[in-house]
């Protein structure tokens, strides 16, 4: 019963927005049968549509994850897109500096690194990073707005765009290769990449980048849900998020939960770095995320907040995303921005429904 | 002396055109904001007149016209927005970001329907845009924004109506009990907000470029915001925090290939860093580091009447 009640109004909000995306596609001059079918089919019609919608859910998890931690202690985290662009510059630094990478430049091999560490050392250090430097710049907001009451909304939207800007200085004056047109750092040392599923699994593509990334993301929702649920701390965090008086009247004290659920939130975006810097690309690359840390408050708000919520709704927004590729190229007139309005909608559907769930 | 004189000139008018649509914009989340509604979907109304205004400047030749019908999407995208926050009551900045990215796919998904180009719609023919005035110099739209601002003073402080705006968003319970409509005055808020907006965006699209594409307001929206709460919800200084901020993006726009800039920072200048200004200044002002920043007191707060 429970779980029919928190799952109904996620329900009707995907329902709704199909219908309501479906009246645009029909506006437009496409069938909306056909359109809707091709999200399916691409997805979830074949084992390479199903392993690379799993790739495209694993940053979503992450994003998800982190939203969904920091709304459980009353905030709200937009900046998980500028924590997971700081946390995979980190990382992919990290693999370059301790990961032996050599650089062509201009026909002369440099090299770019202090020492190559093996795997064994190196990828832990990465994945490390990755999560520290991810919960620093989530820890920002959260320190401002204990320290001086600043509302952590503006915040994250502000460290947003120095995130990114900060990251492309540094991308663009040291860590470019030479003579590259694309503005992206040096490969990172081949000792920091993490395995592909595909190395392991046969029936997987060789071409699909879904990789062990991915089931951190499954470890991670499982562990929130631990932390959240059948901690002491996670029982603190919530207790702040529920009523922040009487959490302190109990003895606990709120200034320090919301630099805490800050700083595990940009962890958790952070560790979107583990998947697409150390599984996919293997340096950092300059606007790589597609819009994942907006989209994670989608994610958080269809996956009502908790961890298995957020699995599920970050694998139907992937369905959508992987869909995208394809209404491109199988209809008339759509493209993939309908994946945006599909995402828009939903999101004003769940945050208008959201008083009738109380 | 000559040749520090011109660039400085240019900078000049640069910082003008760059800070029109953001003086828009933000003179319009001044209005809903003042009335307690959070507006982060500043960057998504403009869009909504920037894409408006593209298409009717395009099909009806006429640029007026089409920056009439963008002040009329953007106040219709908003009463989207009004009725989720005001009417159902929900998070108003998960609506915004919600406004925000139905901006970004729309209007790109509706010009890969009508021009089949994908997110751009056509090419406006020169005489049909909104050119500057005095010796191709300063856009009426920089000269009306400009005059806002003065109205806005007026109608803030000195009109019943700027009167109840100011009182539903600091104390609705008392504006209620004084007689004030306070959804009334909350929904009007926020649909100015989206007018004008849309008329930032709209001299994006048919005064500063000739076309639409996909997300070209680039953060102009959210710069605007931050100009909002750097001004402390006050409409002049809105207007000098927009300037200043042109300023920086103009010098930003410059510093590529300006020799006396590079004499005087010893070198390239890192774009980057200049396009941050904005944003590190709000987090201070924020922080209350140059004086107390006082948000309307009921910002963010949906009103339920007492029954």
């Amino acid at each position: 019963m429970k779980l029919f009640r928190e799952a109904i109004y996620p329900l009707i909000a995907v329902i709704l927005a199909f219908a309501i995306g479906g009246v645009i596609v029909l506006i437009i001059g496409d069938n909306p049968f056909a359109a809707f079918w091709i999200f399916i089919e691409s997805s979830f019609g074949s084992v390479k549509g199903i392993t690379e919608t799993l790739f495209y859910a694993t940053p979503l998890i992450f994003t998800g994850l982190a939203v969904a931690v920091a709304f459980r202690c009353g905030l709200l985290n937009i900046g998980a897109e500028g924590q997971l662009y700081v946390a995979a510059f980190a990382t992919a630094w990290v693999g370059i500096k301790f990961g032996g990478t050599i650089v062509n430049v201009f026909g002369k091999q440099e090299d770019w690194s202090w020492v190559s560490l093996p795997a064994i050392l190196l990828i832990p250090m990465c994945i490390a990073t990755a999560i520290i430097v991810g919960g620093l710049w989530g820890a920002i907001p959260g320190y401002l707005k204990a320290r001086f009451g600043s509302h952590e909304v503006i915040n994250t939207i502000m460290l947003n765009f120095i995130a990114i800007a900060l990251v492309s200085y540094f991308t663009q004056y040291y860590y470019k290769v030479p003579g590259d047109p694309i503005l992206q750092t040096a490969p990172i040392g081949e000792a920091a990449h993490i395995p592909q599923l595909n190395q392991f699994l046969p029936f997987i593509p060789e071409t699909v980048a879904l990789n062990v990334s991915f089931l951190i993301a499954i470890l991670m929702c499982v562990l929130v849900y631990v932390f959240l649920w059948k901690t002491k701390w996670g029982y603190e965090l919530r207790a702040v998020g529920q009523n922040p008086d009487a959490a302190e009247y109990g003895g606990i004290s709120p200034k320090k939960q919301i630099v805490i659920a800050m700083a595990i939130s940009g962890a958790l975006a952070g560790m979107v770095a583990i998947g697409e810097v150390l599984g996919f690309r293997h340096n950092y690359y300059d606007g790589f995320s597609g819009s994942w840390g907006f989209f994670g408050i989608a994610v958080a708000l269809l996956g009502r907040n908790h961890p298995f919520g957020v699995l599920i709704a970050a694998i139907f927004f992937a369905m959508i995303i992987r869909g995208g590729l394809f209404i491109d190229i199988d209809t008339k007139y759509i493209t993939k921005d309908l994946v945006e309005v599909l995402q828009a909608v939903i999101i004003l559907l769940v945050a208008s429904l959201q008083k009738y769930t109380k | 002396m000559e040749d520090f004189l011109i660039p400085i000139s240019i900078i000049l008018f640069s910082a003008i055109r760059v800070a029109t649509p953001m003086i828009f914009a933000a003179l319009g989340g001044l209005f809903s904001e003042r009335s307690g509604v959070i507006n982060i979907a500043l960057e998504g109304l403009m869009l909504a007149g920037a894409f408006t205004a593209a298409v009717v400047t395009y099909e009806l030749s006429n640029p007026y016209l089409g920056f009439l019908a963008a002040l009329a999407a953007g106040g219709l995208v908003a009463l989207v927005f009004a009725v989720a926050v005001i009417k159902f009551e929900a998070d108003q900045v998960v609506a915004g970001v919600g406004i925000n990215f139905l901006m970004l796919g729309l209007p790109a998904l509706l010009s890969g329907a009508i021009y089949d180009a994908s997110g751009s719609t056509e090419q406006i023919a020169k005489e049909y845009l909104l050119t500057p005035w005095f010796n191709n110099t300063i856009s009426p739209a920089s000269i009306l924004a400009f005059l806002l601002v003065p109205v806005v003073v007026y109608v803030l402080y000195k009109t019943p109506f700027g009167l109840r705006l100011r009182a539903v968003g600091e104390n609705p319970e008392a504006a209620d009990a004084a007689g004030v409509k306070v959804l009334a005055m909350r929904y009007t808020g926020v649909i100015m907000s989206g007018v004008l907006a849309a008329a930032g965006g709209a001299y994006l699209a048919i005064g500063q470029s000739s076309f639409f594409t996909r997300g070209m307001s680039a953060g102009k929206g959210f710069i605007a915001l931050a100009a909002l709460i750097l001004a402390k919800w006050r409409p002049v200084p809105v207007l000098l925090a927009c300037l200043f901020f042109g300023f920086t993006e103009a010098i930003a726009i410059q510093a590529q290939g300006a020799d006396f800039l590079k004499n005087l920072f010893g070198g390239d200048v890192p774009v980057q860093f200049i396009e941050i200004i904005p944003y590190v200044l709000t987090i201070i002002v924020l922080a209350g580091f140059i004086g107390a920043s006082r948000a309307p007191k009921a910002l963010g707060i949906p009103y339920r009447k007492e029954k």
